[in-house]
């Protein structure tokens, strides 16, 4: 075995606490060590090719390389490992930034750690075997699950790639939160004029399957060869029978359901599309609510269905269906106000949340666009606006920004403007964020141009009286504590994950913040790409998000996502488990402890199947009689380490 | 059952029938309320600043004197309730506190053990609503009353754990339970303006008109408090608009063990 060793200094990072040079030195102790050199940057092109040129002058045999985490950058140096003609297995990184260089302070302490890492390598790197990567199939298929204007973005993007998509939604219609607003910044165009043809695009494209009403239960498998169980909810109507007519909602009896599209501003039926531009326009069963499924009577839907849709026998039906990727776009909750008694949310009418004042002001919404107060329909002639309603707030809210209500309570102020010039406004904020392109004109003219009024400052109480809402406020530019009155008040609620997005985090096997949004695999250099191979994240389940933004990330998803599904073969990970099949005595604990089903007992001996093997190494660690054992990191390997660290 | 008790001293003075009312429906309900012996004024206002020391030993006291007996403590001004569960809460969390109040008087060793609970917590957490109402044998059947919570009971919320600061509840379930209709309005957890009433009387006066006019808009014909300083405030500035009167008053009425005094 002909070793060589490479110090990185990683510029300042690594070389401001640690003697890279006296390392280079020290490893050469070691017989098997034949050659050693430092670099300012090993991951740079000349780093990488001081590292090809010493493999070929020094007939070397395995490497290690002392430097950053692997995590970092081990696939680069496995790449220059091959270029240089060596097995990329053979090659060993030794951290010496982030656990050594990054957190010690004392020099010769931590070169004297960085030394003990580098040691460990070379133990293990004598024992390393070539490793020969593997390859399996991809179902050219991709799974979308969330159909609001994330999903149906990423849906379309692929579908045009000609890749044939399954998005699912569990409400009865695609459209997402975007469906329910009035108007967009910083442009003003009508919400549903830009999204509708979307929606039907996508309920059009030959190559995107809809699941609305339908809720994913269960996945399994890896990247390429995903296998989804989905749930399609009973309807209660034939699909394939509707027309979309509306003669069943029109004869409903039961009339009096608070609709969740207006935000219960607005009454549905039991029978319900949930709004008129609805895609698919089939409408479904409540079954909770209908008279029908509640005593067995009733029935008029049906008796006036034409086309004889209306099916009360229909049943779920579940199948499962083979992916090759799959991306989460589950969206947005607004945040619940019940730890913010002192806006008198639930007490009063005439306090609303920006969501709902979407639906007053929306052409197609309850009011037929007009601005009038829940509690009497009066036109409200002042109307205040509260910013960061549970955002940026650790003690009973969130701790982030939720991103977008700077710019649509902006959005509001001049809407309303425009609509009613009379009517006076006031917004209380603590900061005004307009990071975008764009955005900041657009608030400069709802104060230039509009007048609005902006007060730096919070409100800590409303109390409804007779009508009107009195609050007590403070105004921290001027220093001063007044007391103002309202006919309306608009609180900017923060916006939350979705409460589906942690049981599909669950299911898909990928990590989530504490906050309960999706992470990234990383934070700058990977943003739409979950820490689990073959999982990408669209839209707002990975952190609070405009519709732009919301699409380019729909976008860049359906990109990494189509960069799957190109490929015929994956490579896969040679560092898998390997069964010894001569101490094998067939306990089958391994097949228990398995999280992806690869082993399974042949001829009373444990196999794995490289292919579904993710190397977790749990059945190597559990193994009895010491049978199984994982490639790169087997037992003789780490062994050897540990005693390198202990010496 | 029995309890200590601290009445305070606005209780033997203008707020007698506070304590009257209290010690008759407890007899009527069954709990006993054994008086701490030689209580001192709590001090009515719980200083801000933590370093002061003195002025909260005559509440350690009372609390030590509890533990002794093995007993909850219970109050029933709103002002002490609110100085004893700030000591407590001071004495549990504050070692620097702990050691200076022994430094006072070896004998005051105390770091919070003594539960403290308010009258109104007794009859929610000992009695229960639904078996007060068992017991109230005259229902003030249609009387429209507001309840009136003040500031001292629920904040901070953390310490005083008394209900929900924002949109509190255990006073109007006691009213409901005595046959009346409670009568939820916005400003029942705002400040009255009490501490103020010297320095700034327009100020004291704002507030406690504020209240009222909420109360009033809500349809209340009376109002409850249980703190003499409230109590004081709408009074004087209610101009007969409603009615105020202490908690435990409604309570005797409906127990029908009222002081004929």
């Amino acid at each position: 075995m002909r070793i060589g060793v490479f110090v990185c200094h990683c510029g300042s990072n690594i070389k401001a606490t640690i003697d890279a040079e006296y390392i280079a030195a020290q490893v050469q102790q070691d017989a098997k060590v034949v050659h050693a050199a430092e670099y300012p940057y090993l991951c740079a092109e000349g780093g990488q090719q001081k590292i090809i040129n010493a493999v070929r002058e020094y007939q070397l045999t395995g490497v290690v390389i002392c430097a950053c985490s692997p995590r970092m950058h081990e696939n680069t140096f496995r790449k220059t490992a091959a270029k240089a003609g060596l097995n990329p297995y053979q090659i060993e990184i030794a951290n010496i930034r982030e656990q050594c260089s990054w957190v010690h302070k004392n020099k010769d302490a931590a070169t004297g750690k960085a030394l003990k890492l580098a040691k460990a390598a070379i133990a293990r790197v004598k024992l390393a075997l070539p490793l020969f990567a593997g390859e399996s199939a991809v179902t050219k298929r991709a799974l979308v699950i969330g159909g609001g204007i994330a999903g149906i973005q990423t849906a379309l993007d692929i579908a045009e790639a000609g890749f044939a998509v399954d998005l699912v939604e569990s409400t009865p219609s695609i459209g997402g939160k975007m469906a329910q607003l009035d108007k967009t910044f910083p442009t003003l165009d009508c919400a549903a004029c830009i999204l509708t043809p979307k929606m039907v695009d996508a309920a059009a494209h030959e190559k995107i399957t809809l699941h609305t009403y339908s809720e994913v239960e269960e996945v399994e498998g890896f990247v390429g060869n995903f296998t989804a169980t989905i749930r399609k909810k009973a309807r209660s109507v034939d699909m394939k029978k509707c027309t979309g007519c509306g003669a069943c909602w029109e004869k409903c009896p039961s009339k009096r359901i608070p609709s969740e599209f207006d935000c219960g501003l607005a009454n549905r039926t039991a029978i319900y599309t949930p709004f008129a531009q609805a895609v698919p326009n089939v409408p479904v069963i409540d079954r909770a609510t209908c008279i029908k499924f509640k005593n067995g009577r009733c029935g008029l839907c049906a008796d006036v269905c034409q086309p004889a849709a209306i099916d009360f026998t229909q049943e779920d039906a579940v199948f499962t269906q083979e992916y090759g990727v799959i991306i989460a776009a589950t969206g947005y909750q607004v945040f619940s106000l019940d730890a913010y008694g002192e806006y008198a949310y639930h007490d009063s009418k005439n306090v609303i949340t920006s969501l709902e004042l979407e639906r007053l002001m929306n052409a197609a919404g309850p009011t037929g666009g007009k601005l009038q107060r829940p509690s009497d329909g009066k036109a409200p002639k002042k109307i205040t606006f509260i910013q960061c309603v549970g955002s940026r707030d650790i003690t009973r809210g969130k701790p982030y920004c939720s991103k977008i209500c700077c710019m649509y309570t902006a959005k509001h102020a001049i809407a309303i403007k425009e609509k009613y010039p009379e009517a006076e406004i006031e917004i209380f904020y603590i900061d005004v964020r307009t990071p975008g392109k764009g955005f900041d004109e657009f608030y400069r003219r709802a104060v230039e141009v509009y007048g609005v009024r902006y007060i730096k400052g919070q409100v800590g109480k409303i109390a409804e009286m007779n009508g009107i809402l009195h609050m007590q406020a403070v105004d921290l530019l001027e220093n001063k504590r007044f007391d103002t009155t309202a006919d309306m008040v608009v609180l900017a609620a923060a916006i939350e994950p979705s409460p589906g997005a942690k049981p599909l985090a669950q299911m898909l096997a990928t990590p989530m913040d504490t906050l309960r949004f999706f992470s990234e695999a990383h934070p700058k250099l990977r943003p739409v790409e979950s820490a689990t191979a073959g999982i990408f994240l669209s839209g707002v389940c990975h952190g609070p998000k405009d519709i732009p933004e919301t699409v380019a990330q729909a976008s860049a998803a359906a990109c990494k996502a189509i960069g799957v599904l190109a490929k015929d073969k994956l490579i896969t990970n040679p560092c898998v488990a390997k069964v010894n099949d001569k101490k094998c005595t067939g306990c089958g604990r391994c097949i228990d402890v398995c999280p992806y089903k690869a082993i399974s007992l042949e001829s009373n001996a444990a196999e794995a199947n490289p292919a579904l093997c993710q190397g977790c190494g749990g059945c190597a660690s559990l193994c009895p009689s010491n049978a199984m054992d994982l490639n790169g990191f087997t037992h003789k390997q780490v062994l050897a380490e540990v005693d390198a660290l202990c010496r | 059952m029995v309890f200590s008790y601290f009445p305070g001293c606005t209780l033997s003075t203008t707020a007698k029938y506070l304590d009257q009312c209290a010690r008759l429906s407890a007899i009527a309900l069954g709990f006993t309320l054994e008086e701490v012996e030689d209580w001192q004024c709590c001090g009515a206002v719980f200083p801000v600043d933590s370093e002061q020391v003195a002025p909260k030993l005559a509440a350690v006291r009372a609390l030590v004197q509890a533990r002794e007996k093995g007993r909850t403590l219970v109050t029933l001004c709103a002002a002490c309730h609110h100085v004893f569960k700030q000591v407590n809460h001071q004495a549990k969390n504050d070692v620097s506190f702990r050691e200076t109040v022994k430094n006072y008087d070896e004998s005051l060793e105390y770091a919070g053990e003594t539960p403290v609970l308010h009258y109104m917590e007794v009859l929610r957490q000992y009695i229960g609503f639904d078996e007060l109402k068992k017991r109230v044998i005259n229902p003030l059947k249609g009387r429209k009353i507001g309840a009136y919570y003040g500031c001292l009971l629920l904040r901070p919320a953390e310490v005083m754990d008394f209900d929900d600061a924002e949109n509190p509840r255990i006073m109007e379930d006691f009213i409901a339970a005595l046959g009346a209709l409670p009568v939820v309005y916005p400003m029942r957890n705002e400040c009255c303006g009490g501490y103020r009433s010297l320095q700034d009387k327009p100020m004291a006066q704002t507030l406690a008109e504020r209240v009222i006019a909420a109360a009033v808009s809500r349809g209340a014909q009376g109002l409850v408090t249980a703190c003499p300083l409230c109590q004081y405030q709408l009074i004087e500035h209610s101009a007969g608009e409603v009615d105020v009167c202490y908690f435990t008053e409604l309570l005797a009425e409906a127990l029908g063990v009222e002081d004929d005094d």
